[in-house]
């Protein structure tokens, strides 16, 4: 019995061995290597050896703090007022060598707020990686359940017996199959500040009212613009993945909903939804996945820019690993992101599981 | 209230003519069974009485209204499917609901509905389960009972009973029928047991290739077939079939004969018969009496296979002529396989049939 089991352990291992042996080499070992990376003060190329140096990456890149300020005073105790704005002192004198704020020292304004008379501030280590997490989660929470939901439009409309509906799937499914790289390349003639296409088809639309905007190059527009491309980019993927969800509900289920005088709303709230449901934690959970690791985008078109208002977490860790040789630091981006999804996976795992 | 009438009812899907021309009148309350083999188009007779397939051409009326181009929903008609077809994501409660869900109606007016139908379906423990903790018969149970709640003309049943095991099918059968006396409503019944249509109709159509062999009263079917067809698919075992050559044909009485049966004269029902022509000759197995004496009896061959189900004894014989025979014995006879074995049958329970075309 032993033996059987081994020998055919023993063909089995040999078998799954190539693919093991990659997927270690380039998952596992990375990925290790990373967590160890980020401990360390280990440079891309450096004649000097690597430092353990415990948490001081996670430090400096999520290191956050307020200070409150009241307004700057005359000698008669009134609130200084230079081009009808309320003076604070500046900050430069409490994060620069102040003793008495040894925990504020090297951290920049990342934004503030008024709180009565006083003004917040709240200063972090890293303003740029602070940005880049806001714009990465803003691009989540925008891509997600708008990609999610009209990828389940048009995996709806798709599933009709028509004639030539065939031809409708391949144009969604089309873009999905074209790599992101040409896709941005591509957007950027479309995102053009002067004769873009969309800019003329506004122009257009509008009888020339709408002035040209140099969309990737405001940073009002910038982000928007990568959202409705990367949305335009894999909503055929996620049709996909509806559709094929779609098809195992039982076409009976549909006639007997018929027969008992559902609507169309209807027929969709008590049948198409309730089967759908496996169906909608994968879309999710994957759209999650692919949107923070949102990369190729921004490298082609905006490379984080313009002012950082397209930075984003895997942005930050290619630029701050490779860019700068800071491969810890970039390790140490890595892991935060890789807590983040596991997280977040996890949360929506528990909120969408079976209850019973 | 609720009479259905199918008038020269037509269906092709693209050249494939699958309904060749239906009349069929159901009476109000009538419980009437389509059958016929696997493929004849019963379902999709039921489907389009439903309104899941559209007629490609004839009348199809339910009440007074004509009902061709009426939606599903308008036509108060319910379902139950061979699959069930109940909600997967929703309890027992839930789903005999549905319909009452789906036309906004109360929780009290639910809760009350629900609980009858509950009821007559013996089916109250079973209210708070869900759909993956039922039985076949139990869920079939509550695909009824959503049918029942919302209190159709017309029930159609696409066979109910071809998921579940023979013991429970003859339960649901008996349940169905009683249904059917309690509710008295208009049902219509697919299937292709013939056992099923002759206990449960008022009525029965025999269907094959998408037309209609005979409508009528299963004892009707029974006793007065109109075709080999209808004389072989009801009733079992199945009615044996001779071929046999026309020795007279005198008025309605014909005289028929072949290598293992001796010249018997039967009548006529329909036909035209001369002699030296051929003939099938039909005889039910249980209309053969084995005959005491061999060289007394019409019909002679040999035993082959016996099976003993208690109550009678089948028999399968080998004829003189190399062709085979099933008959069954009421009583419990002691038969020798090989041993040479003859019957006598009475002339007037047979059937003659034009022969099988070549
Ligand atoms: N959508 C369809 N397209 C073409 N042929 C069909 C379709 N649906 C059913 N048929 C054909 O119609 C015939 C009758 O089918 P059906 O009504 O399901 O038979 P049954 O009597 O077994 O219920 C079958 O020969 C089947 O192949
Ligand atoms: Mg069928």
């Amino acid at each position: 019995m032993a033996s059987r089991f081994q020998h055919s352990n023993r063909a089995g291992w040999l078998m799954a061995g190539p693919a093991a042996a990659l997927i270690g080499l380039f998952i596992i070992v990375p990925f290790a290597l990373a967590i160890v990376f980020s401990f360390t003060n280990q440079r891309l190329i450096s004649p000097n050896p690597a430092e353990f140096i415990g948490l001081d990456n996670y430090r400096q890149l999520l290191g956050v703090a307020t200070l409150t300020l009241a307004p700057e005073t005359d000698a008669a105790g009134a609130p200084v007022v230079e081009n009808g704005e309320v003076q604070y002192p500046a900050l430069r004198g409490y994060t620069r060598n102040n003793p008495d704020y040894p925990g504020l020292r090297g951290m920049r304004e990342w934004f503030s707020f008024d709180w009565g008379d006083n003004r917040t501030f709240v200063l972090a280590r890293d303003v740029v990686f602070m940005t880049a997490i806001v714009n990465t989660f803003i691009f989540v929470l925008v891509v997600a359940p708008v990609q999610g939901g009209l990828a389940l439009g048009l995996a709806l409309l798709i599933n009709q017996k028509l004639r030539g509906i065939n031809v409708f799937r391949a144009i969604y499914f089309m873009p999905v199959v074209v790599s992101i790289v040409v896709v941005s390349l591509l957007w950027r003639f479309i995102y053009d500040g002067n004769s873009g296409l969309l800019n003329n088809l506004l122009g257009f639309l509008s009888f020339g009212f709408i002035p040209p905007v140099d969309w990737l190059g405001n940073p009002s527009t910038a982000l928007g613009a990568i959202i409705a491309m990367s949305i335009w980019q894999a909503v055929g993927f996620h049709m996909v993945i509806w559709l094929s969800g779609l098809q195992t509900i039982s076409p009976t289920l549909y006639e007997a909903a018929a027969l008992e005088g559902a609507s169309k709303w209807q027929t969709f709230r008590h049948v198409t939804w309730p089967g759908l449901r496996n169906t909608a934690v994968l879309v999710l959970i994957v759209i999650t996945m692919q949107a923070f690791a949102l990369f190729a985008q921004i490298d082609v078109t905006t490379r984080g820019g313009p002012l950082d208002s397209t930075q984003t977490i895997v942005f930050q860790a290619v630029q701050r690993g490779y860019g700068k040789q800071d491969i810890s630091g970039g390790s140490a981006i890595s892991v935060i992101l890789f807590v983040i999804v596991l997280a977040i996976s996890l949360t929506q795992r528990w909120l969408t599981r079976e209850k019973r | 209230m609720a009479r259905i009438s199918l008038k020269d009812v037509r269906k092709s899907y693209g050249s494939t003519d699958v309904i060749r021309g239906v009349d069929i009148e159901i009476e109000d309350g009538e419980f009437a069974v389509f059958v016929g083999p696997s493929g004849c188009g019963k379902s999709t007779l039921l489907r389009m009485v439903a309104g899941l397939e559209d007629i490609t051409s004839g009348t199809l009326s339910i009440g007074d209204r004509v009902v061709n181009d009426l939606p599903p929903k308008d036509r108060k008609v319910a379902m139950v499917f061979q699959s069930y077809a109940i909600f997967p994501h929703m309890t027992v409660r839930e789903n005999v609901a549905f319909g009452l869900t789906i036309a906004g109606a109360s929780k009290a007016e639910k809760d009350a509905k629900v609980a009858e139908a509950a009821r007559i379906l013996q089916m109250e423990p079973l209210l708070d389960r869900r759909p993956s903790q039922l039985s076949g018969g139990q869920r079939q149970r509550v695909a009824i009972g959503r049918a029942i709640v919302r209190k159709p003309e017309v029930f159609l049943f696409d066979e109910p009973l071809s998921n579940l095991d023979a013991a429970l099918r003859m339960d649901m059968r008996m349940e169905i029928s009683k249904l059917h006396k309690q509710l008295g409503t208009t049902m219509i019944y697919v299937t292709h047991d013939q056992v099923e249509a002759m206990t449960l109709a008022d009525k029965i159509v025999v269907l094959k290739g998408g037309e209609v062999q005979q409508i009528g009263a299963p004892m009707e079917l029974y006793h007065h077939p109109v075709n080999a067809f209808v004389a072989g698919f009801l009733g079992s075992p199945s009615m044996n079939f001779l071929d046999v050559e026309v020795v007279e044909a005198n008025g309605d009485a014909v005289t028929v004969r072949n290598g293992a049966l001796d010249p018997v004269t039967v009548s006529r029902a329909s036909g035209d018969y001369v002699a030296g022509g051929r003939a099938l000759l039909g005889i039910r197995p249980q209309y053969l009496v084995p005959a005491a004496d061999e060289a007394a009896s019409a019909l002679h061959g040999t035993v082959g296979l016996a099976e003993r189900l208690g109550t009678e004894t089948i028999v399968d014989v080998a004829l003189k002529d190399g062709k085979s025979l099933i008959a069954a014995l009421s009583q419990d006879a002691i038969l020798e396989m090989g041993a040479p074995i003859g019957f006598t049958f009475d002339p007037a329970k047979c059937h003659l049939f034009a022969a099988r075309s070549a």
